[in-house]
């Protein structure tokens, strides 16, 4: 290390990514500031309560470790409740990026040589008849409900979609006392036969799964599979829940059952944030494995840009333990980039990791195969289904524009029809509109096209007109 | 080469929409032949206001009054078989003195003379005192000087138009090819006779030039100096509220910097409520040609000039924020009409801010030329010639 001193890094995100990412560089010297708009940090895997008397839900050791070791060390300033709505990268090319930040105390910015975004992802959504009725909701809502603030989204409650995330919400939901009428998977679970090297190589996920299969039989859950639901209506004073068998593509064939309950939450895997990351300019791909628009990294987390590195789920979704590991190999190649670890340091510390986020990406990939959301769905919806909740454009007005008026790119589709132009700007209905319009308009279409957004999450314009104090 | 139109349209903003479906109307054979796809350019940026308020007396002011007269026939045609293009007849408002510090006594001097000389040229327009402002616009800011009401300005969704021209157009028999780049022109002794695309020739009686900011590129394919520059503008949405701004508003600064050429940035305060409940605020002019990246200070200065004028805003959160690149001509006039130097070739571009505005007028125009009809205002002040020694002076100056 050459007499640079302590460089100033940025972590955006207090999840397990940015957690790690913030660690390993403060344990080289760098001075960290982390920003997260929760009230606590721990971002979705290790949500904290933020309400008095709720209990902490039981995370492994090694989690707990990470939340107190970044809590204590002396280098990293953790600020809660700090949104960052917008950013600019440097304008004199030297890397790194200018934050705006919205918190507590109002406006503020944050210009640092180095950045590492671990924003996480969002639930993905599809949408089908009735996924809009009060009660839907997604999976992990219905989690971040329970462990942040203790509460359940209904006494009966179905669980309903794809991913062992459901396992985790169902298992979730009835150790809290809900009734779990069941778990609709649309995958034929026997998928993962098919896949023997990449279960192997994850001993840890597969001892996950037998503890959620346990806690699904100590409860008495059923688990339906190759099924789906394909609508929701509104009965009595509750749901009812239309579950019919799906074939690999997900067209549904015959009706299997009637569920009724006071709630169904629906997983189909989640979505990376990836708009802080294309605000700045860095490049994006499609990831092969689940087909969502994901940042392009090095295998240390670097992005396009010069002094931008990106960890966790916005690089690929793939779990806790691998955004851990994610977040740890971004912060040793942002303490590189502040002149902290010369390459020789570098190379020693993060060779184990990049071996070990190998054999993890390698189950995301399989867990990804094995639960795919292929299009089937466009066919469950009927013309008057809402696919943006926002500006309430129907399925039906949808399709009708784009062959009326003969749109065939998103920009267009959004201008015309106003899909996702709402409040979510997309982010709720974006892909699952250019889903629709790829078929409608027979053209694939680009996600970044939804993805653009200078201002990444709303923000009082209040806020936008002052400049704020630098950080 | 596949059969030969009377026109191609390049570009499928709403110039060229609009070129379109009154040429088509009138019986030509019209192929649209767009790089991208609908609204690519300037029209999926713009604001969709239909103003005479900005207008001082002269040709553009003539356009624009003629143009809105046209926009409410053309909307009530669409209408009911192409779908809601959002026009509001709902009026301008323009304020001067706002805040603390401001000359409102040489600012209601200046709105004054404005009135006068529009009202002259057949603009409505009414004087209004504070008390007046607010009773149009209660939650607007008690510390201004007054404002002009101008019942005449209108607003529509310029996507929403733009799309249901061209589809108008085509059930008159228009041709729409999207993801088709002009690359160059088909000739024939000095005559434009169709375009060459990357799909393969056009063959053409006339071709109209509807290329936006890129229009200057477009031109030079024929050989044609035309001078028209990208002008960035930046526009802040908010998320949707109920109802807050009732008129298009802005400070008397605005009409000051459309009417500049600077090239720095440029911001003056523009707010308006839409039918979907959301807030466009405006506006910003630079002169940085096709830059795409984005600019803090612009935006930020938009949102203190929204705010000053709407307290109320400050607690409403801002959702989007875009840019787009308006269509500068040097003289702040279009450019509309036959070229007198390359035969072949018709101009219909340069409008800059007033595009939405200004599309039907300038599509009429062009539909007379093509037609062979008498235009129902002289082209002259548009003339696409009239830069040719400006042109050369500009270049030895600099
Ligand atoms: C709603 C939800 C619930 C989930 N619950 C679980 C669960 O219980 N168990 C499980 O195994 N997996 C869960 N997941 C999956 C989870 O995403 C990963 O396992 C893991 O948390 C990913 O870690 P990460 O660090 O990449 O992102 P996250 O843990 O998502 O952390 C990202 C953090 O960045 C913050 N952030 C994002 N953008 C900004 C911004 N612009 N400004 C400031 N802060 C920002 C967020 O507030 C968040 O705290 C959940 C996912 C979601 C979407
Ligand atoms: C922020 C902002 C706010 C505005 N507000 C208003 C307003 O309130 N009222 C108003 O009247 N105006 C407003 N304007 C101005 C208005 O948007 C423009 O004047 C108008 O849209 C111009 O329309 P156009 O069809 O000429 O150009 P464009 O919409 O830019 O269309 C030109 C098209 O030509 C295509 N093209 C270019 N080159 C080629 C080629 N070689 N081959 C094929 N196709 C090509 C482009 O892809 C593009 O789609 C605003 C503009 C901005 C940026």
């Amino acid at each position: 290390m050459s007499g640079g001193g302590t460089g100033r890094l940025a972590v955006v995100g207090a999840g397990p990514a940015g957690l790690a990412a913030a660690l390993a560089a403060a344990e080289a010297g760098a001075e960290v500031t982390v920003l997260d708009l929760g009230q606590r940090p721990g971002g979705q895997y290790l949500r904290q309560p933020t309400v008095d008397g709720v209990r902490p839900a039981p995370h492994p050791a090694r989690f707990a470790d990470l939340l107190r070791r970044v809590g204590t060390h002396p280098r990293v300033t953790v600020r809660s409740g700090h949104q960052v709505w917008s950013a600019e990268p440097a304008d004199d090319g030297t890397g790194g990026a200018t934050l705006r930040l919205s918190g507590p105390a109002g406006p503020s910015t944050l210009a640092a040589p180095v950045v590492v975004l671990a924003p996480g992802g969002y639930d993905r959504v599809v949408p089908f008849p009735g996924w809009d009725l009060p009660g839907v909701v997604t999976a992990g809502a219905a989690q971040a409900l329970a462990k942040g603030q203790g509460v359940l989204v209904g006494r009966r409650v179905l669980v309903a979609g794809t991913g062992p995330f459901l396992l985790v919400v169902a298992a979730g939901l009835a150790s809290t006392g809900a009734e779990v009428a069941g778990v609709v998977e649309a995958a034929p679970l026997r998928r993962w036969s098919r896949h023997p090297l990449a279960v192997a190589g994850a001993p840890g996920k597969l001892a996950e799964a037998a503890r959620h299969f346990a806690a699904l039989r100590r409860h008495r859950i059923p688990l339906w599979r190759g099924q789906a639901v394909t609508e929701v209506a509104e009965h009595g004073s509750g749901l009812r829940a239309t579950v019919r068998r799906v074939d690999a593509d997900w067209w549904a064939g015959e009706l299997t059952r009637n569920v009724e309950v006071d709630a169904v939450c629906v997983g189909y895997g989640f979505t990376p944030s990836v708009d802080l990351a294309v605000a700045l300019g860095c490049a994006t791909r499609t990831d092969p494995a689940d087909g969502s628009l994901v940042v392009s990294v090095d295998e240390l987390g670097r992005s396009s840009v010069p002094g931008v590195l990106v960890a966790g789920e916005a690089t690929g979704v793939g779990g806790a333990d691998l955004a851990v590991e994610e977040g740890r190999l971004a912060g040793l190649a942002a303490a590189h980039r502040l002149g902290l670890l010369d390459d020789a340091g570098l190379a020693r510390a993060s060779t184990p990791v990049v071996r070990r986020t190998a054999r993890q990406r390698r189950f995301a990939a399989a867990m990804h195969r094995v639960h795919r959301v292929p299009d089937g769905w466009t066919d469950w919806l009927r013309p008057e289904t809402v696919v943006c909740r926002c500006e309430e454009v129907t399925a039906g007005r949808l399709r009708a524009d784009v062959a009326g008026y003969g749109l065939d790119d998103i920009r267009a589709l959004k201008l015309v029809t106003r899909v996702g132009m709402g409040l979510c700007q997309g982010r709720v209905c974006g892909r699952a509109a250019a889903c629709l319009l790829a078929a409608a308009s027979g053209r694939d279409q680009p996600l970044e096209d939804f993805a653009k957004r200078q201002i990444v999450m709303p923000v009082p314009l209040g806020i936008v007109a002052e400049e704020g104090p630098p950080r | 080469m596949a059969g030969s139109f009377d026109v191609v349209v390049v570009g499928a903003g709403i110039v060229g929409a609009a070129c379109a479906y009154a040429c088509a109307r009138r019986g030509l054979t019209v192929v649209v032949l767009e790089r991208a796809g609908l609204v690519a350019g300037a029209t999926g940026s713009g604001e969709g206001n239909l103003l005479v308020s900005d207008k001082l007396p002269g040709p553009e002011l003539e356009l624009a009054l003629f143009s809105n007269g046209l926009w409410r026939r053309w909307a009530a045609e669409l209408g009911d078989r192409y779908g809601d293009i959002e026009l509001e007849a709902k009026g301008g408002l323009v304020v001067t003195g706002v805040g603390p510090g401001a000359d409102g006594a040489a600012g209601l001097a200046g709105l004054r003379e404005t009135a006068r000389a529009q009202s002259a040229a057949g603009v409505l327009v009414e004087l209004l005192d504070p008390a007046g402002v607010r009773e149009r616009e209660p939650a607007i800011t008690p510390e201004l000087a007054g404002g002009l009401y101008y019942p005449q300005d209108m607003q529509l969704m310029p996507a929403k138009a733009t799309a249901a021209l061209l589809a108008a157009a085509r059930d008159h028999g228009a041709e729409v090819r999207l993801r088709t780049e002009v690359t160059g022109m088909l000739r024939d002794d000095g005559r434009v006779v169709g375009v060459r695309t990357g799909a393969g020739p056009v063959a053409a009686g006339h071709v109209v030039n509807a290329a936006g900011a890129w229009a200057g590129k477009l031109a030079g394919l024929a050989g044609a100096d035309t001078p028209v520059a990208p002008r960035r503008g930046f526009i802040l949405v908010t998320e949707p509220v109920p109802p807050l701004v009732r008129h298009k508003v802005y400070s008397a600064d605005y009409l000051a910097n459309v009417a500049s050429g600077d090239a720095g940035l440029q911001t003056s305060t523009v707010v308006e409520g839409t039918p979907a409940g959301t807030i466009l605020i405006g506006a910003t002019r630079e002169l940085v040609d096709f830059d795409r990246r984005h600019n803090a200070e612009a935006v930020r200065r938009m949102a203190q000039g929204a705010v000053r004028l709407f307290p109320a805003l400050a607690a409403v959160r801002a959702m989007r924020v875009y840019h787009g690149f308006r269509p500068f001509s040097p003289d702040h006039l279009p450019v509309i009409g036959t070229d007198p130097r390359i035969p072949g070739l018709v101009h219909a571009h340069g409008h800059e801010g007033a595009g939405i505005g200004l599309a039907p007028a300038t599509a009429h125009l062009v539909a007379q030329v093509l037609t062979g009809e008498r235009p129902d205002l002289p082209l002259e002040p548009f003339d696409p010639a009239r830069f040719s020694s400006e042109v050369e002076t500009a270049g030895a100056a600099a």
